[in-house]
């Protein structure tokens, strides 16, 4: 039960996106498409889950008996960013295919708040290994959620008439927050 | 421009450089802050011990014990006056709220009344949950005075004695949530 | 380059929320009050500061294939600086704020103005640029959370002054959202205007 509630809140309740603001910049960058939505979900679950492992391990293993809980923020993001390095260079040689539907978007991830934001968010709420792979993925998911969803929107926006200066971005956001206050809808659930 | 070739040596020791004097750095700040976080967090449960209990002439929180709840234990800090027990305040918290964690300060006095109640820590919606501070509405003053073992600490949707925050039921349910359990524990056990 | 044109880009012209759109994430993620968004802004200007002057005084000391590492450990060291100083001066704030103080990091437009101009540029055009582009972060979202506490409570600055609630949907999330696509369609309309007279009189 504890674990079906972190899954739902995070994915619906707590949407990362459209409640955290986390993770904005590839939702309004790489939302024209549904199938870059798709690749760039794939991407940030295969990092989200990896990294927020990783940077689990080296905050109860390295900082925490060190005392050296101030450098979380230095340490993490660069452990995030090596750790996106490497899953390139890997994902190259293991599994070409795979590289092709994701390897356009790592390089934007090490930059993308999401992945950092959660590997803080499960320290901070004491999770223990299992509950912060478990959020890591419902992130990640509720991240490819809203990404797939709002591509599919604005696929059609193209086709209708839009004021001058609401084109582009503006109509984007206005967008954004008709969804956002759907997924209100979902809260209470939990 | 000049730039520094990338062999291999050259990078390695550029990032062990960079890496090293940041920490430096990072750590000299952390000594010259440590002092004042520690203070700050101090300061501000002192103020809400003073809040939430009768006038005290001792160092609650140097007489910190704490009590066992099915949340976990909760730090109790009791209040005297020339030695004889006042008041007791019991870190309560929930993790019931809208947002997550909600921290407040529960005000006991020995028999058992609710005091006081102050909020430590919330992540509640401004201009919904977050009226539970006293700041913002009158909310957590109905607690004020009430004996629990007397009535009902549950909201009045669920046929409890407390009027819920309009529009903010899931909060408020968390904030009684919190007191009843401070209170229960205390009643249990806290009386030392 | 003039530097006084170096300065003022970073409010309108080339603001960094309105028009280059970096650092969303915070920008619609503290800013329920004028304060919270004041302070965040002034946090990261601080930040952008810090990082473009030591980035642009070490550039030439850097393998060009560590750069960004080399770039983005400098601007985690001042991202905790500022995250541990606030934590003990101001610690309201500092709560408020949470989880975007040590997001500043991934802030884009702290990385991208390094990597964009301080790593190209002098002290002092680099130093100015981040004070322009931290004033103008600053800037946005003073208005964007001026304007959600504004409707969404009824006050400015923490000064309530109508009784009763607000419009409350500006305070909660898709409020941020929607509010900040109208502001970036009018700074649109506004630079567009501008750049029309601009044309005209030549």
């Amino acid at each position: 039960m504890e674990y079906f509630s972190i899954i739902i809140s995070a994915i619906f309740v707590n949407n990362i996106v459209l409640t955290q603001f986390l993770g904005i910049c590839p939702f309004l960058g790489v939302s024209n498409k549904v199938e870059t939505a798709l690749g760039m979900g794939g991407a940030v679950l295969f990092v989200m889950t990896l990294s927020t492992i990783v940077t689990y391990l080296v905050q109860n293993y390295i900082l925490v008996p060190l005392n050296i809980g101030y450098l979380q923020t230095i340490t993490y993001i660069l452990v995030i960013a090596a750790l996106v390095q490497m899953v390139e260079i890997i994902l190259k040689k293991v599994s070409p295919a795979l590289y092709q539907a994701l390897g356009v978007f790592l390089p934007l991830i090490t930059t993308n708040c999401t992945i950092l934001g959660v590997a803080i968010l499960v320290i901070q709420k004491e999770y223990n290994l299992i509950e912060s792979v478990l959020f890591a993925i419902s992130n990640a998911c509720g991240f490819a959620l809203a990404l797939i969803i709002f591509s599919g929107l604005r696929e059609n926006l193209d086709l209708v008439e839009i004021p001058e200066a609401l084109k582009g971005v503006p109509i984007a956001l206005i967008i954004a927050g008709l969804l956002s206050l759907a997924f209100m809808g979902f809260a209470g659930i939990v | 421009m000049a730039n520094k070739e990338s062999t291999f040596i050259n990078m390695v020791a550029t990032l062990f450089i960079v890496t090293f004097i940041s920490s430096a750095a990072v750590g000299y700040v952390y000594e010259a802050t440590k002092e004042p976080i520690a203070q700050a967090r101090l300061e501000k449960k002192t103020i809400a011990i003073r809040a939430v209990v009768p006038d005290f002439d001792n160092k609650p929180i140097d007489e910190t014990y704490t009590i066992n709840s099915n949340v976990g234990p909760l730090s109790c800090y009791p209040a005297k006056q020339g030695g004889q027990l006042v008041g007791t305040a019991i870190e309560a918290i929930t993790n019931k709220g809208f947002g997550g964690t909600v921290k407040l300060m529960v005000g006991l006095l020995p028999n058992g009344v609710i005091k006081d109640i102050a909020v430590l820590e919330h992540k509640e919606t401004p201009g919904l949950g977050d009226k539970m501070d006293k700041s913002k509405s009158d909310f957590s003053i109905q607690f004020n005075g009430k004996d629990p073992s007397k009535m009902k600490l549950t909201v009045s949707k669920d046929g409890g004695d407390i009027n819920a925050i309009t529009a903010a039921t899931i909060s408020s349910r968390a904030f009684c949530d919190a007191v009843q359990t401070a209170y229960t524990s205390y009643m249990k056990e806290g009386k030392q | 380059m003039n530097q006084w044109d170096n300065f003022k880009k970073g409010f309108l012209k080339e603001n960094p929320v309105f028009v280059l759109l970096l650092g969303l994430c915070p920008t619609l993620g503290v800013t329920t009050s004028a304060l919270n968004g004041l302070a965040m802004g002034l946090a990261t200007a601080f930040v952008l500061v810090m990082s473009n002057s030591v980035i642009s005084l070490i550039k030439n000391l850097i393998p060009s294939k560590v750069r960004i590492p080399s770039f983005i450990v400098v601007i985690a060291s001042f991202v905790t600086i500022v995250d541990l100083v606030m934590a003990g001066y101001a610690p309201a704030l500092h709560a408020k704020l949470g989880l975007f103080i040590p997001l500043i990091v991934v802030n884009c437009i702290v990385l991208g103005r390094a990597e964009g101009f301080a790593s190209k540029n002098n002290l002092l055009s680099s130093l100015i640029d981040g004070a322009s582009m931290g004033l103008g972060f600053a800037f946005a979202l003073t208005i964007l959370g001026g304007i959600r506490e504004l409707l969404g409570g009824g006050a400015f600055f923490g000064h309530k002054f109508i009784t009763g609630d607000g419009i409350l949907i500006f305070v909660l999330a898709p409020g941020a959202f929607i509010v900040l696509g109208y502001l970036i369609a009018i700074v649109n309309i506004i630079n567009k205007s501008k750049a029309k007279a601009h044309c005209s009189t030549d």
